[in-house]
């Protein structure tokens, strides 16, 4: 194992701009641990070639001055943002040799910062599911094992499995990934590294393939609150090509990281300790609130009574959403297409063929809901809902400054384990959509392990557009759990 | 409620999915499960609630009218899977 | 004006409503930034948001937002300040997001109305709405014996959907109503109302009862082009219907396309398939907000529109009501006749624009805009006439020549020696010659035959080559046969 790979994203930055090690190096060390760990199925596409080109430009920067703040940084691009030239799936056959000219305002921004792309990241077809098993492109293997021996491999959490794999793994530096209902925090968790989920209209969708408009939010995968922060502060931005997105100023988040705690009320939604739930989530919860009031920080019961009907909610809202987003997908511009008898042949054997289950599910659930006579009883109402979940998070955030939650409710679960049962599976996001419905921030931390060896996150959630606390806190609980264990699989 | 298999398959239709005989039964079946678990929501009180309808609260920003877009056909039909000149193919539409 | 057409069983009355669909004027798209002129190469003028390319996004036009706040001025409509952007869901293949932008529930202009000008007088025409949506790109059926051809360079071009309400019944108020709808949005700049372009298309919606009776099942007639296509359209759907009924059958709700050949409508079968367009509030926008102040700038920035000329014409230049209507119809020809009219006689200026330069125009093929007479230059004839320097029928040959050659009418009858003769004493030489002449005729009119009066004009026209002023050989006539 070389030691250049044990370098994290603010560790390597510095390096880079003290010429300790090259961008070409650094980027030739990441493309060859990547080629060794194909089984680990991270990335549906690497691109070498622009990755060394990318990086001999970082390198030609820095030599002469003029390094930009992400020069010669290897990252890993969820196939969900759509990249100039290069082959975007969105993890799914529909979008059968699909190469976009244009670029994803997020991954430009990125590429403007100085990131060098390593390759395109395995994940759940569409973002529609949290264990990276609904792939057209297959399974995503976390690197991380469990004690259990017979239980092996473990999935990587989804929709950003290959993104979180690829980071826990040390195939990347750090990672893009989306989260429309925990996509980035659930992977985050179960692979052991940090996932944020910036507030809703803080980067930019433009270009990126759209599960569900008003939940999806980019966000980084990362080593460290620090990188988190790092890569964050590159992706962010106003951008006019998006009617969502915040016409606000990007704070300097690295700043934040000032690891004070003291005074602050951090709330403990009582919601979100669950009946049945295994007993090491709400030990590691207890970890969590001891660490934080023994840094000086308030720890505030708080009641959130719409927190059980958020998933059902997300259930109606998301697929709705999707349904009609990916109706684009009809064989006649881009992708797939199968050719039939008449047009309507045409379009269903294509996305017939095209889709997978999952979301063919969600499709169905997504038009059923909104369909005539449907649409109050379920879609309107939802949205009802969701306006009590958000008002649930406006009235607390009067009370406290930021909530402590589980990530998700277990830890990292064997490959096919859940994948005959939806709903089980839909339970995984239990407390990470709630923040996704109001639109809130949220970052997961690891913690601890499980007993079977496992890592295990927990949650910060804040304010609108208050990343900057929400990094100050998860990275004040980074440095007191101090989580330093190392997946057994990966570079 | 309970979805039946001509439910599902009008859905279908309206989708543009086909589903054989065997995957409607199961697809039903698996949506009235999830629908049942949905109906929990049935216990919310949402009268007098507004429907969100958005999260930021921010309202609708506008461009100018000026055209700075387009004039790029290659571009646009670069990945059609069939193509005619410079247009998009369809099966042939009776109207 | 109501019409009621006879039926085996009684009288049966035509219930009509339009949609009319009409091209915002503006640059650019309503979501898009690409051009919407018409006529362009294939899939040119589109970008990847018209293409519906994954991850593109919408970010709304605000002209075209201020062109449908003073369309729905015109129209004497409540302008909604909140209104809300829906996606219509259904699959067609000009249709690249599978989803039309509409506004469904909260249009972004409500309740307002027309009145219409028709053979029993003024009536007033409900309009239910206007909102604003996208165009769908064009597919072409005609190029290739198993293919259809998709052109997007129309998708995301705005639209103005407005929805009248059934108050609509005959074919005469249809044609009225449109006509005024067209004249009120070209007045205003915000669509250049051109139907042969598709830029002004309408759906009609035809039912017929009993008077007096509730409404009966309608038909919608799908995309009419024309103002005399909509009238025939109705036409034949009303007696289609009333015979259905009166056959005993029922009516069946359908989608139909007019068919301008055969002068017949008929059933769309690809448009029978049930709809369910699973209407929801596009999450890719924002609801669309703006305060009174902005309503109220485009309000004091209007034009006069066609109504309140037409009144202050019949008041301020005491026109029938006929000349007005007809003058207004268009704001050129009401700008033209304005300026051509000041200082000068308005009725003989509205005669000479309605009849002699229309009628030329018209034989010509030519436009007023292309007309070689310009409004001032008209104007300037009048004067002629108003002054006696010519008689109006001198003038109409002076006209023949200003619109041959462009030239000014002074410099024609200048050149021309076209001059009336307006001295008594030349004139009465003349008359006393003819009198002379004409002797035995003379005798016949001092016996009683007064037709012969209009020979005597006659020939003192003749003989001044038609420069004689008319009102004094009158005169001297009178004097010197009396």
């Amino acid at each position: 194992m070389s030691s250049i790979l044990d370098l994290d994203l603010a560790s390597a930055r510095s390096a880079l701009q003290k010429k300790e090690v090259s961008a070409v190096e650094l980027t030739e060390t990441y493309l060859s641990v990547m080629s060794s760990n194909d089984h680990l199925n991270c990335y549906i596409t690497s691109t070498p070639e622009k990755a060394l080109d990318m990086a001999s430009k970082s390198d030609h920067r820095i030599n002469s001055g003029d390094a930009l703040p992400l020069d010669g940084i290897p990252i890993a691009i969820k196939d969900l943002f759509c990249t100039d030239g290069v082959l975007t799936t969105a993890g799914s056959h529909i979008l059968n040799g699909f190469i976009p000219t244009y670029e994803s305002s997020v991954t430009e921004n990125l590429w403007e910062h100085g990131a060098v792309m390593l390759g395109k990241c395995n994940m759940d077809e569409f973002a529609m599911g949290s264990a990276n098993t609904t792939s057209y492109f297959g399974a995503v293997e976390n690197p991380w094992r469990s004690d259990d021996r017979q239980k092996s491999p473990l999935v990587p959490g989804g929709s950003s499995g290959g993104s979180a794999s690829a980071v826990a793994s040390r195939l990347a530096l750090a990672a893009t990934g989306t989260d429309t209902g925990g996509s980035i925090r659930q992977p985050g968790s179960f692979c052991g590294i940090v996932g944020l989920k910036p507030t809703y209209g803080r980067c930019s969708r433009w270009g990126t393939i759209a599960f569900a408009s008003s939940l999806d939010q980019a966000g980084p995968l990362t080593r460290t609150v620090r990188d988190a922060a790092i890569m964050l502060k590159a992706m962010a931005g106003h951008d006019p090509k998006d009617s969502t997105s915040a016409n606000l100023q990007v704070p300097d988040f690295e700043s934040a990281l000032t690891n004070d705690v003291r005074g602050l009320r951090i709330g403990v939604p009582r919601e979100y300790l669950l009946d049945g739930m295994p007993s090491e989530i709400e030990k590691l919860l207890e970890t969590g609130i001891e660490m934080l009031r023994t840094a000086g920080a308030t720890i505030v019961d708080v009641s959130m009574p719409h927190t059980k009907f958020a998933l059902p909610t997300y259930y109606i809202i998301a697929p709705a959403e999707a349904s009609s987003n990916l109706a684009r997908y009809d064989g006649v511009r881009y992708g797939l297409r199968i050719e039939g008898d008449n047009l309507d042949d045409m379009y269903e054997k294509t996305r017939s063929v095209g889709f997978g289950a999952e979301v063919k599910r969600r499709i169905l659930i997504g038009t059923y809901v909104l369909s005539a006579g449907y649409y109050d009883a379920y879609y309107l109402k939802a949205q009802r809902v969701r306006s009590l979940i958000k008002q649930d998070f406006d009235l607390v955030f009067d009370n406290v400054d930021v909530l402590l939650t589980p990530t998700a409710p277990s830890d990292a679960f064997a490959i096919g384990e859940n994948d005959d049962d939806p709903i089980k599976m839909y339970l995984n996001d239990i407390f990470t959509v709630p923040a996704s419905l109001a639109g809130v921030p949220a970052i997961s931390v690891p913690v601890g392990l499980s007993k079977n060896k496992l890592p295990l996150g927990l949650q910060i959630i804040g304010k609108m557009f208050d990343e900057e606390l929400v990094l100050r806190v998860g990275g004040a609980l980074e440095g007191m759990a101090g989580f330093k264990s190392r997946p057994a699989g990966g570079a | 409620m309970s979805l039946d298999k001509g439910t599902v398959k009008r859905v279908a239709q309206l989708a543009r999915l086909r589903l054989d005989d065997e995957q409607l039964e199961k697809t039903a079946e698996e949506l009235n499960k999830i629908f049942t678990w949905i109906e929990q929501l049935d216990e919310v009180d949402v009268s007098n609630i507004e429907p969100l309808a958005s999260v930021t609260g921010h309202s609708l920003p506008e461009r100018m009218d000026e055209v700075t877009d387009g004039n790029y056909p290659d571009r646009v039909l670069s990945n059609a899977p069939d193509r005619a000149s410079n247009f998009f193919t369809v099966p042939k539409v009776v109207e | 004006m109501v019409q009621l057409l006879k039926g085996e069983t009684g009288e049966w009355e035509i219930v009509i409503g339009l949609e009319v669909h009409a091209q915002v004027s503006s640059e650019a798209k309503l979501f898009s930034s690409a051009a919407t002129k018409f006529g362009a190469e294939p899939n040119s003028q589109v970008s990847l948001v018209d293409a519906a390319m994954p991850g593109m996004l919408p970010v709304i036009n605000k002209e075209c937002v201020r062109q449908a706040i003073k369309t729905g001025l015109g129209i004497n409509a409540k302008i909604n300040l909140f209104s809300v952007f829906d996606r219509k869901n259904y699959f067609y293949p000009d249709l690249p997001q599978g989803y039309q932008i509409s506004q469904f529930k909260q249009p972004i202009v409500g309740e307002g109305f027309l009145e219409i000008e028709v053979s029993d007088g003024a009536k007033k025409i409900g309009i239910e709405r206007l909102h604003l949506e996208q165009d769908a790109g064009k597919s072409i059926h005609d190029q290739h014996p198993s293919r259809s051809f998709i052109d997007l360079n129309r998708s995301g071009v705005a639209l103005m959907e407005i929805v009248s309400k059934p108050d609509i019944r005959s074919g005469e108020e249809a044609g009225a109503y449109l006509k005024k709808l067209r004249s009120i949005v070209r007045y205003l700049g915000t669509c250049d109302g051109n139907m042969q372009e598709g830029s002004l298309r309408c759906d009609v919606n035809v039912s017929v009862r009993k008077p007096g009776e509730e409404l009966g099942t309608r038909c919608e007639i799908k995309n009419v082009n024309s103002i005399r296509f909509v009238q025939q359209a109705i036409e034949y759907e009303a007696r289609r219907q009333i015979e259905i009924i009166e056959d005993g059958h029922l009516i069946n709700q359908e989608t139909r396309l007019f068919d301008p050949n055969r002068g017949e409508t008929r059933s769309m079968r690809s448009k029978e398939e049930a709809h369910d367009y699973r209407y929801f509030p596009d999450p890719d926008l924002l609801p669309l907000k703006f305060d009174d102040a902005l309503v109220q700038a485009i309000a004091s920035d209007m034009p006069e529109l066609p109504d309140a000329k037409r009144t202050r014409f019949i008041e301020e230049y005491e026109l029938s009501e006929a000349d007005a209507t007809l003058l207004v119809e268009e704001r050129e020809t009401a700008e033209f006749y304005e300026e051509m009219a000041a200082g000068r006689d308005k009725k003989l200026s509205a005669n000479w624009l309605g009849t002699e330069l229309f009628g030329a125009l018209n034989k010509e093929g030519l436009s007023l805009a292309e007309s070689p007479i310009t409004a001032e230059s008209l104007g300037r004839l009048i004067e002629l006439i108003s002054d006696g320097t010519i008689s109006g029928r001198i003038a109409k040959d002076v006209f023949v020549d200003m619109f041959e050659s462009g030239e000014d009418a002074l410099d024609i009858v200048e050149r021309k020696g076209l001059t009336q003769i307006s001295d008594a004493g030349a004139i009465l030489e003349l008359v006393e010659s003819v009198i002379s002449d004409n002797a035995s005729k003379v005798a016949e009119f001092r016996n009683g035959k007064d037709k012969l009066f209009g020979f005597f004009v006659g020939q003192v026209m003749k003989k001044s080559q038609g420069k004689a002023n008319p009102k004094l050989v009158n005169n001297l006539l009178k004097d010197k046969l009396g």
